[in-house]
């Protein structure tokens, strides 16, 4: 199994930290491993992304051109990323400041509405998590039990208390996403 | 104890070096490898271990005080990026004709000039064929991922101390920023002053005692023969590193017909490239040079009864293809295929370059 | 009497201190680089700290100090004494670190090293030559050359509208909070050679007490590069030289 994934959003959407996360899921059960993000002054205040990938086994580029999942959170991702998604893969969005939805026939696609959700729960932190619960329940590549395991290992301590409510956020996530 | 990890590339460089019982750290800050001493500096390695962690008013000053912390037989290092590795070849030529040791990083962006700030291997030239003045060598180490990341700090530091040579860890953005599973080591403890003195006390300037002459780090020698002579001495010393400590790694080479070469990144990207060309019916496989100096010149030419063209595979205008093309001696084709300026190729463009370039070329 | 009557330990007025070598300076006659050797050599030999000092030379005619004093040595690229002293410094706490530099060295090249060393307070002490030329190279200017003053770079005299006034160097480096202990002081005359040696001790105490950065300037002459002679030189120097650069102490905390 190589689940290549990319996160692309808003710096500040918590789309590196969710990959990071993702990937920490990945090593507490034994498999390989990468994140790559796009780094310098695409960060400030602009688009961030991150590529992920989980695999069984020794992984060969970090650097893709099509991916199997892409989870995309502005609109700006959606007119850069839907077309590379494989033929076939998936695609999961909040379509909250969608203006052009995805029109691809061939692949799967998803709608997480984490930004309303969260800004129902009041609290704007849950949202990646939220979206990170829409591609848990869309692809399971990882158990939560892994990703909790992994939440722990990428919090700092001072934070481990926060980890229920991330946990609850992640369930959330994948009762309301549309298949 | 050895522990499992997410790390950047370049939060390994800083880990590593903690753990490998490196002495002390000179930088300056600069893109895409300035983690490297902010993980440090949140470290704070000083209460741990007792290594220095110094920021630098240059990195003309920090290669300096790396001259000056290995003169005194310590382990010590520095890292940069391609702009600030350039300012820093006075005191790396210092240190190989001082012959000193001490490990030297560049996280590489796209240049020239002040460039981009996004990863490129324009540099392969400055790094293997000397950079600064004067007929010197480093041992250049390219890691094709975080763990050799992590891994290449403490091998080079023992190949820097074994061969009283700087040596340089080849990065790039690629490396520099990714995130992988690392397995990190034990605690190495760093020497006490009695065993640097002890170890490194004939040449280094620990103090001179009343039982040894004075010791004098100076790459200077104003008698021409002299002179000549201590070049000689660091061209044996170059041959042997040449003959013993080559490194490179074979991915699906026993059935190639073509072979890709390339090395850090693009070595990880031609491997992404073989899986999509195997697919199509293309047998090809890849060399990758881990050390690029010395360059693996015997394992290519091993490959020349079997393979009908090889292709390399670099983010430059071709620069490691020249030693490619000096190892085959024209014996088969050998084409060039890379992105300039932070431009990273795609596994599909190397297919394709392979294709058009090397099969049907 | 026989001259082997004379010879003997009792009678004994001088010796070379055992920190200086044998060798022969390579140094012009009547330059100021011998005697601040000595009084270094001396000073390094009375305090019993020959065992733990590091010296760190520079480029220029003192690049080849490493060869008149019996203590461990780094020889610099030029102007980076400063931070090879550094950091033998941080690794080496315990060490006496000096450097040996002169001012095309200290106040051209290395200008951003001195600084930024002296503004950390690095433990240790600086002895900077000032004799207002390049002399290693021949003669040109250097950034503490006097308005006026013919050097083979300037050799209608230094245009200071063209280059800038000749640089306080030192005077800057006084006003750095790293630096405990900064003055200026000459070596031209038995009485000045005796306060230099008393500044050389106090910078070195200061070393041993980590007490910050201490700063020598030994206001020289350059008597091949001047185009005088030795006594001359001294006479220059102390009618030109000393006006603008005066002596004394500017900080001694």
């Amino acid at each position: 199994m190589t689940e290549e994934i990319i996160i692309a959003g808003f710096g500040g959407q918590g789309v590196l930290s969710m990959g990071k996360i993702l990937a920490y899921s990945g090593i507490m059960q034994g498999q390989e491993v990468a994140w790559m993000p796009s780094y310098g002054p695409e960060m400030r205040g602009g688009t961030a992304n991150v590529t992920v990938i989980i695999s069984d086994s020794r992984i060969s580029s970090p650097i893709l051109q099509e991916f199997d999942t892409a989870i995309i959170l502005n609109q700006q991702s959606m007119d850069k990323f839907e077309k590379m998604v494989k033929p076939g893969g998936t695609l999961i969005y909040d379509p909250n400041g969608i203006t052009r939805h995805p029109e691809r026939k061939d692949i799967k696609i998803c709608k997480i509405e984490a930004a309303e959700e969260a800004a129902r729960l009041k609290s704007a932190k849950t949202f990646n998590m939220i979206v990170l619960g829409a591609f848990l329940k869309v692809k399971p590549i990882v158990k939560l039990e892994n990703v909790i395991k992994g939440l722990e290992k990428s919090l700092p301590s001072r934070h481990h208390h926060l980890i229920p409510m991330n946990q609850e956020a992640i369930q959330k996530g994948m009762d309301i996403v549309k298949l | 104890m050895a522990e499992l990890k997410l790390m950047k590339g370049n939060e390994a460089i800083a880990e590593a070096a903690i753990r490998c019982g490196c002495d002390g750290y000179f930088g300056y800050p600069i893109t895409p490898q300035s983690e490297v001493m902010e993980t440090l500096m949140a470290r704070k390695p000083w209460e741990e271990t007792g290594m220095v962690v110094l920021q630098a008013e240059s990195e003309v000053a920090a290669i300096n005080m790396v001259y000056g912390g290995a003169g005194c037989g310590k382990k010590v290092m520095t890292s940069s990026s391609s702009p600030g590795v350039s300012l820093k070849q006075e005191g790396i030529t210092y240190i190989a004709g001082a012959e000193l040791p001490c490990l030297v990083v560049n996280v590489v962006r796209g240049g020239p000039g002040l460039g981009t700030i996004q990863p490129a291997q324009s540099d392969y030239f400055q790094a293997t064929k000397g950079g600064g003045h004067g007929d010197y060598r480093l041992i250049v180490l390219a890691p094709a991922s975080v763990q050799e990341m992590y891994d290449f700090v403490d091998l080079g530091f023992e190949l820097a101390f074994k061969y009283r040579n700087p040596v340089q860890i080849q990065s790039d953005g690629v490396i520099g920023q990714m995130m992988e599973k690392v397995t990190v080591g034990e605690f190495k403890p760093r020497l006490t002053d009695e065993e640097v003195v002890k170890r490194y006390g004939s040449w280094a300037t620990t103090g001179k005692t009343a039982n040894r002459d004075r010791n004098i780090i100076t790459s200077l020698d104003l008698d021409a023969y002299r002179q000549e002579q201590f070049n000689l001495k660091l061209q044996r010393k170059y041959k042997e590193i040449e003959e013993k400590e080559v490194r490179f790694e074979k991915i699906a080479c026993e059935d190639a017909d073509y072979l890709l070469v390339a090395y850090g990144s693009s070595s990880r990207i031609c491997q992404k490239a073989i899986e999509i060309a195997r697919e199509k019916g293309i047998k090809v496989g890849l060399l990758r040079p881990i050390t690029l100096f010395p360059y693996p010149t015997k394992a290519i030419q091993a490959m020349l009864g079997q393979v009908k063209g090889i292709l390399a595979v670099e983010m430059s205008a071709g620069q490691m293809v020249e030693d490619v093309r000096l190892a085959v001696e024209g014996k088969v084709k050998v084409q060039h295929y890379g992105r300039m300026g932070g431009v990273i190729p795609t596994p599909n463009e190397i297919v394709k370059a392979l294709e058009e370039q090397i099969i049907n070329g | 009497m026989d001259i082997k009557d004379i010879i003997k330990e009792e009678n004994l007025v001088y010796s070379k201190t055992k920190v200086l070598t044998d060798n022969v300076m390579h140094y012009c006659p009547g330059c100021t680089h011998g005697v601040v050797h000595k009084i270094l050599a001396e000073v390094i030999d009375e305090l019993n700290i020959q065992e733990k000092t590091i010296g760190v030379t520079p480029v220029g005619c003192a690049v080849l100090a490493y060869n008149y004093l019996h203590i461990d040595w780094q020889e610099a690229a030029h102007g980076r004494a400063p931070a090879v002293a550094t950091a033998i410094n941080r690794l080496y706490p315990e060490k006496y670190v000096f450097t040996y530099q002169g001012d095309g060295d200290l106040a051209s090249i290395g200008a951003a090293e001195i600084i930024h060393a002296c503004n950390r307070g690095e433990k240790m002490l600086v002895i900077f030559i000032n004799n207002g030329i390049y002399g290693m190279t021949g003669g040109q200017m250097a950034p503490t050359t006097l308005e006026g003053m013919p050097t083979s770079t300037s050799p209608y005299g230094r245009d200071v509208k063209m280059t800038g006034q000749p640089l306080k160097i030192t005077e800057l480096i006084a006003q750095l909070p790293g630096t405990c202990y900064v003055t200026r002081q000459a070596a031209h005359t038995p009485a000045a050679v005796r306060k230099l040696k008393k500044a050389i001790t106090k910078a070195f105490d200061n070393t041993g007490k980590k007490k910050g950065t201490s700063f020598i300037e030994v206001v020289s002459t350059c008597n091949s590069g001047w185009k005088l002679s030795p006594v001359k030189s001294n006479e220059w120097m102390v009618e030109h030289m000393f006006p603008y650069y005066p002596l004394g102490d500017m900080k001694d905390e």
